[in-house]
């Protein structure tokens, strides 16, 4: 037995030895033109030298939520194109970070000579502070966040006012007077879009039943990237007698139109125009989605960056800055666009007034 | 020599001599060939990716990080030893430590006292919620027979629902100015436990409560291998029907061992709390809970070993950014953290073995010999 052993650990320290040597073959072969310092492996063309190196830090999930982040790095691409940037460089949080490793992320962007550097959430907003301090002649950005600065650019949004509009849409949709709302994660940004699809909802049928269920609580992020938990949420609500719902859980959003799917009622989208970006066999059932156009506010913030008018503080997408909307893509909510644009009007001239919380 | 696999596990089987170093070399070869097998089928480099990782950890501010991040895992992962030590697995160690920071969070930021005083208070409010949160599961096994598996794990749902009930404005939380974000009152300035300026080249300082880390490592040391309670502990997690028949109240330990891992799960988030953050909001840091059960299995429960596999973890968090710059996927952090914990225990695990086999065969070939086995063969 012992042999036995002896000899399966000189096969394994055989194998580990060559597979070191293979190692070892790869490290010296592949880094003989390529550099290990920050900033070497540029990930676009590095021919229009003029153009902008952009960093982009996303909170936890990053690019693929087919919602928030994706609309973020819509607006980057859409610059990479348009602008002829230099480089772009795309940094994702971890799970269970502190402020200080989202401050190092901003750091290690700002350091290596990307400039402008945008963070996306709210979550960045004590790093950005800092970071912002340490190196006044970079631009940042920073999006859904007040935080202040001389070169800190805050991109907000007025997501009841978007919100406002699906809930009238809703509203004047269901055929039972009873619709729902899922919530990513039960945070003061997500309470914004449940107040202003209220608000709407009510506006056209005051005594409606609207079912709301947020999927987690704070510190536990997960609900922003748990389809499961929002298909089990939804097809709570649709099984209760809801035929409506709407979605503000990022990337658990996939979830609920599942359940509307399978339950053959309607779902509402939230950030990008769903009905484009949710996966092919649901999108039937996005009769409309909430647009938060982040991509819009990022490739208008780098395009103020080319021509040199970059303005810090707030920026707010509202309705009537066209920053937020309802989408009619598949052409569901077309009887009642005329509506709907109506509420839109009274929202803008200020005849509505949206409360936030 | 018959020791269960969980005894080998939580390291409470101790390997002597040349096999005692064995163990975590081959734990680290294996883990090294693993990471870099993965790491070739994605088409990168080993050693430049390992060089990257130690590049960017050489400056000093990741330093300064690397060095505070381990001091929050090392008293997460004391925590959950004590526990092991005994037998008894607290999986809520995040749920106390949340929990324990908030409500801490929350009085120090009502309070005004003079300095010291004010730290102090602040820490006995969350090692005493700690404790509480603890003594619950602790309370069930005792006189229920619950697992504490299962009851602290619950613990952590309950603690979140609770904990985000609390963190309302209208009850312990105040908005953060034109902010999404939302958290308790901020800690005043006497509050506020000072940092250290351990490395040259950076304005940004260690947090000040690495030293307290360091005391609880020694404490925890002293407390298990030098006192009567400590003893007790040990016996009971060794055997529980030994240490009934010594006069052991398995029941009591029970209790009070829980209740002292919650104690120190409770001053998991005072580092971050006290040296940074200054108040408890919606992006403090949650699962390090999870981490310290990682970081006590990988340094075997044994304070050193601990203290090094909470600065290999911080270090892999705290450079990764690093590879994603360089296009490598940072999630091959993860892997590595989990094969190193693997390792770990395969590693010992493998060492074990190959002592209770060779001791069985010099055992054997002594007795074919026709000569009785010399006493201290037993004893090894």
């Amino acid at each position: 037995m012992l042999r036995n052993h002896a000899s399966k650990l000189a096969a394994t320290t055989a194998v580990s030895a060559m597979l070191m040597a293979v190692a070892a073959c790869g490290g010296s072969g592949g880094s003989g033109t390529d550099t290990a310092t920050p900033g070497a492996s540029s990930a676009s063309s590095a021919a229009a030298p003029a153009g902008a190196k952009v960093g982009l830090a996303y909170d936890i999930g990053g690019r693929g939520d087919q919602s928030f982040n994706d609309a973020a790095a819509a607006g980057l691409e859409k610059a990479k194109a348009e602008l002829k940037l230099a480089d772009t460089k795309e940094l994702e949080a971890g799970a269970g970070e502190t402020g200080a490793q989202k401050e190092q992320r901003l750091r290690l962007l700002a350091q290596s000579q990307y400039n402008p550097v945008i963070a996306v959430g709210f979550a960045y907003s004590e790093a950005i502070k800092k970071v912002a301090a340490e190196f006044p002649d970079t631009k940042f950005a920073i999006i859904d966040d007040a935080a202040q600065g001389p070169n800190i650019s805050n991109l907000v949004f007025a997501e009841n006012e978007g919100s406002f509009l699906v809930g009238a849409a809703a509203a004047l949709k269901t055929k039972k007077d009873h619709i729902g709302f899922v919530g990513g994660v039960q945070v003061p940004l997500i309470k914004k879009f449940e107040v202003g699809f209220t608000k709407g909802a009510q506006a056209v049928k005051p005594d409606i039943k609207i079912d709301v269920k947020y999927l987690t609580q704070p510190p536990d992020f997960g609900g922003f990237n748990d389809p499961a938990k929002g298909k089990t949420a939804a097809q709570g609500m649709y099984d209760a007698g809801a035929d409506v719902v709407y979605q503000a859980a990022g990337g658990s959003g996939g979830g609920v139109f599942e359940a509307a799917k399978s339950s053959k009622t309607l779902a509402i989208g939230v950030d990008s125009d769903q009905a484009l970006t949710a996966d092919a066999s649901v999108r039937d059932v996005i009769m409309t989605s909430m647009l938060k156009k982040v991509d819009v506010a990022v490739f208008d913030f780098l395009k103020s960056f080319a021509d040199g008018t970059v303005k810090a503080g707030p920026t707010t997408y509202d309705l009537k800055a066209g920053g937020v909307d309802f989408s009619t893509t598949g052409g569901q909510v077309d009887d009642i666009k005329n509506k709907l644009d109506e509420y839109k009007q009274k929202i803008i001239s200020g005849e509505i007034k949206v409360p936030t919380e | 020599m018959s020791s269960s696999f969980t005894d080998r596990l939580l390291g409470r089987v101790r390997l002597g001599g040349l096999l005692a170093i064995a163990a975590p070399i081959l734990a680290i070869v294996f883990a090294g060939i693993v990471t870099s097998i993965i790491l070739l089928l994605n088409g990168n480099e080993p050693f430049k990716t390992l060089g990257l990782l130690l590049d960017f950890s050489a400056t000093p501010r990741t330093q300064v990080m690397i060095l505070n991040t381990a001091t929050t895992y090392y008293i997460s992962a004391l925590a959950v030893a004590i526990g092991f030590r005994m037998n008894l697995f607290n999986i809520g160690v995040d749920g106390q430590y949340r929990l324990a920071a908030l409500i801490a969070a929350a009085v120090g930021g009502a309070l005004t006292l003079p300095a010291p005083l004010h730290v102090a208070a602040i820490m006995l409010v969350a090692v005493v919620i700690g404790g509480l949160w603890a003594a619950i599961a602790a309370v069930l096994k005792a006189t229920r027979g619950v697992s504490e598996v299962i009851s602290t794990i619950m613990l952590n749902a309950i603690a979140t629902g609770f904990g985000a009930w609390l963190l309302t404005p209208e009850r312990l939380a105040v908005p953060v100015a034109g902010s999404n974000n939302i958290g308790t009152k901020p800690i005043g300035p006497s509050g506020q436990f000072p940092g250290l300026s351990l490395i040259p080249g950076t304005t940004t300082k260690v947090y000040g409560m690495v030293i307290v880390a360091i005391v609880l490592g020694v404490a925890y040391y002293v407390l298990l291998n030098r006192t009567r309670f400590g003893f007790d502990l040990r016996a009971t997690g060794r055997s529980e029907s030994a240490a009934v028949a010594s006069g052991v109240n398995v029941k009591k330990m029970v209790v009070l061992t829980m209740i002292l891992s919650g104690a120190v799960a409770g001053m998991v988030g005072i580092p971050q709390l006290l040296g940074a953050s200054y108040s408890y909001s919606l992006d403090f840091p949650p699962g390090l809970g999870f981490t310290g059960i990682a970081i006590a299995l990988m340094g075997r429960n044994n304070p050193i070993g601990i203290g090094v596999g909470a600065l290999l973890w911080s270090f892999l968090d705290n450079s990764n950014d690093i590879l994603d710059f360089n296009g490598i996927p940072k999630e091959i952090v993860i892997i590595m953290q989990g094969t190193i914990v693997l390792s770990v225990i395969i590693a010992y695990e493998l060492v074990h073995r190959y002592r209770s086999v060779a001791e069985q065969r010099r055992v054997s070939r002594q007795l074919s010999a026709g000569t009785p086995a010399p006493a201290e063969g037993a004893a090894a």
